[in-house]
């Protein structure tokens, strides 16, 4: 128990302190082996555009781990909604029916995972790998193995909302990646809603024994996880220009490394959006470091897996110490 | 004295286990009840129809006046009734703060569902200091439960039932894991219970325990209440006495 509040403050907010602290000594030591790439702006620009895809699901997925569970079908799910965005707005060439299509196919898909974990109790590793392959191969079958162009998208204002450029530099979905972050923030921090989350995650007993309803906050979960991987998967094919059968299959290792690095608890409870976003900037920044650096793109992974290890590490060995 | 709880002849069983025999037993609203007898002697099954987990076979309850409708009575309502179980398990979320281990379920929120995280922060210093008895100087509501000791842990669950203005509190067994100073803890927060005029039903096995904090003791045997008896009628040798009785006819029937 501190007295002083900046040492209470340091050691309340440390997680966060910790991630930061190593977002920035990559960041330099990117900036020491290539100045010419890492002082340049048109890198971050690019980063704008790219890390959203994959934060814009983390953030979800933060959500999930933080009530104790995992969403192994989410690649599927961005997918999916992908497929119903750019089949309505081929089909029918009307932006708001598209949309709505596309976010009500994600969440389902996400309701019924819940479903799937709460009412039948199959382990959520375990179900989510299963309706992943599902989604993934109806997916195929629908399309035919075939990409959807979207030529004309890019002129249309769902660009300028979804994909567009402010001030010609900063990408709309670095925005909206933005604010849902900030949104989920509060979400978790200080609504009943996060606290649910928090308690069923940490001791289900004690929830269920607080009147928290955990069977409905652990379906719900999974719905907005499915919500968000529908944003995710409309942004991606607005800015392509185009759908294509295998999209959100690189995004399980980028998403997972995010939450993780973030410093949310492996075993729930605990979980940090802050935490995530930076992770996700970390992972997004990985591959361009080490290929301007003049690296192979094979060293790539093996970095992911050594940041992922040792940050998770770092976690336990921290929450072990915390303890009394 | 009016009374917080009355119960008249609950009968329980399962399958052909007969768990409860036509148990009849009136509570005071500002009564600790001692709530004695070996395993299987009813106890648990006794709270567990009064805490809304399952319904008796036949007979009626009353709460505060209020005649139970047994169909339409849960875990939750009795919560409603200001009935509240503290059970030493699943009192508290480890990894939680402690002030949202105080509030979880009943947040202070505003019609949005966002919490009014200060205040509870406030309301849980205040909880901490008035009945834990932690020093309010350098205490910080944001550290996790797991800094709280077995019996403070215990105190904050009875503290939060206090807090929520629960007129009767259900203590499951609080003491068996704990150490002496953890147990003396315990039996002090009991007694916080007393002076804030509210009710108590303490279960468990030790007689020297119960005999320290309460106004009554009943003592179950195999489904029925074999001994009633207010503070002033017993000591602590007749209770042991007493006790002992009922083990001994058990062995005798047994053999």
């Amino acid at each position: 128990m501190y007295k002083r509040p900046f040492i209470a403050l340091m050691y309340h907010y440390k997680m966060q302190l910790a991630i930061s602290m190593l977002l920035c000594i990559m960041l330099v030591v990117f900036i020491l082996a290539s100045p010419d790439t890492f002082l340049s702006w048109s890198i971050y620009e690019s980063f704008l555009s790219t890390i959203p895809f994959f934060a814009i699901p983390a953030i979800g997925m933060t959500l999930v781990v933080v009530c104790g569970e995992m969403d192994m079908c989410f690649p599927s799910t961005i997918a999916m909604s992908g497929f119903v965005f750019s089949w309505l707005w081929t089909a029918t060439g009307n932006s708001a029916l598209s949309i709505i299509g596309a976010l009500v196919a994600g969440t389902a898909i996400g309701w019924t995972n819940g479903l799937i974990v709460v009412k039948i109790g199959v382990p959520s590793i375990i179900a989510t790998i299963g309706t992943q392959f599902f989604w993934r191969g109806l997916i195929m079958i629908l399309c035919s193995g075939l990409a959807i162009d979207l030529s004309g998208i890019q002129d249309s204002p769902l660009h300028h909302v979804f994909a567009g450029r402010l001030a010609g530099h900063i990408s709309s979905q670095a925005l909206w990646a933005i604010g849902i972050a900030v949104m989920v923030g509060f979400l978790l921090n200080r609504h009943v809603y996060g606290d649910a989350l928090r308690f069923t995650g940490d001791n289900t007993e004690t929830a269920l024994k607080m009147g928290v309803p955990v069977g409905l906050v652990r379906i719900s979960a999974f719905s907005l996880m499915g919500f968000f991987c529908a944003i995710s998967g409309i942004i991606a094919c607005i800015e392509m220009g185009s759908w294509w059968p295998t999209q959100g299959e690189g995004y399980l290792l980028l998403v997972f490394a995010s939450v993780f690095i973030g410093g949310t608890s492996v075993f729930g409870g605990e979980g940090s959006v802050y935490g995530t976003c930076v992770g996700a900037i970390i992972i997004g920044i990985v591959e361009a470091g080490i290929i301007s650096a003049g690296l192979s793109g094979f060293w790539t992974r093996t970095v992911y897996g050594i940041i992922i290890v040792v940050s998770a590490s770092l976690y336990v060995v921290m929450a072990k110490s915390g303890r009394r | 004295m009016s009374f917080i709880l009355r119960l008249n002849h609950i009968s329980k069983s399962f399958g052909a286990v007969l768990a409860l025999k036509d148990v009849s037993l009136d509570l005071g609203d500002n009564e600790i009840l001692g709530l004695l007898g070996d395993n299987g002697a009813g106890k648990s099954t006794l709270v567990k129809i009064i805490s809304g987990i399952f319904p008796p076979d036949s007979g009626s309850m009353c709460v505060n006046g209020e005649t139970i409708d047994f169909r339409r009575y849960s875990g939750a309502r009795s919560r409603r009734f200001g009935i509240e179980t503290v059970h030493q398990d699943h009192a508290l979320a480890e990894k939680q703060p402690l002030w949202r281990n105080v509030f979880v379920g009943r947040h202070l929120k505003n019609g949005l569902g966002f919490i009014h995280a200060a205040e509870e922060k406030r309301e849980t210093l205040k909880l901490l200091h008035n009945v834990i008895g932690l020093p309010a100087e350098g205490l910080d509501p944001d550290l996790p439960a797991s800094v709280l000791s077995g019996g403070e842990r215990q105190g904050l669950a009875i503290g939060r039932a206090m807090y929520f203005q629960s007129h009767l509190i259900i203590l499951d067994e609080p003491t068996t894991a704990l150490s002496l100073h953890e147990t003396e803890k315990v039996l002090g927060f009991i007694k916080k219970i007393k002076e804030a005029g509210k009710a108590c039903i303490f279960i468990s096995h030790n007689i020297a325990q119960v005999f320290a904090v309460a106004d009554r003791c009943v003592v179950m045997d195999r489904g029925e209440i074999v001994a009633d008896e207010s503070k002033n009628e017993m000591t602590l040798e007749s209770l042991t006495k007493l006790l002992i009785s009922f083990n001994r006819r058990q062995e005798i029937l047994h053999v």
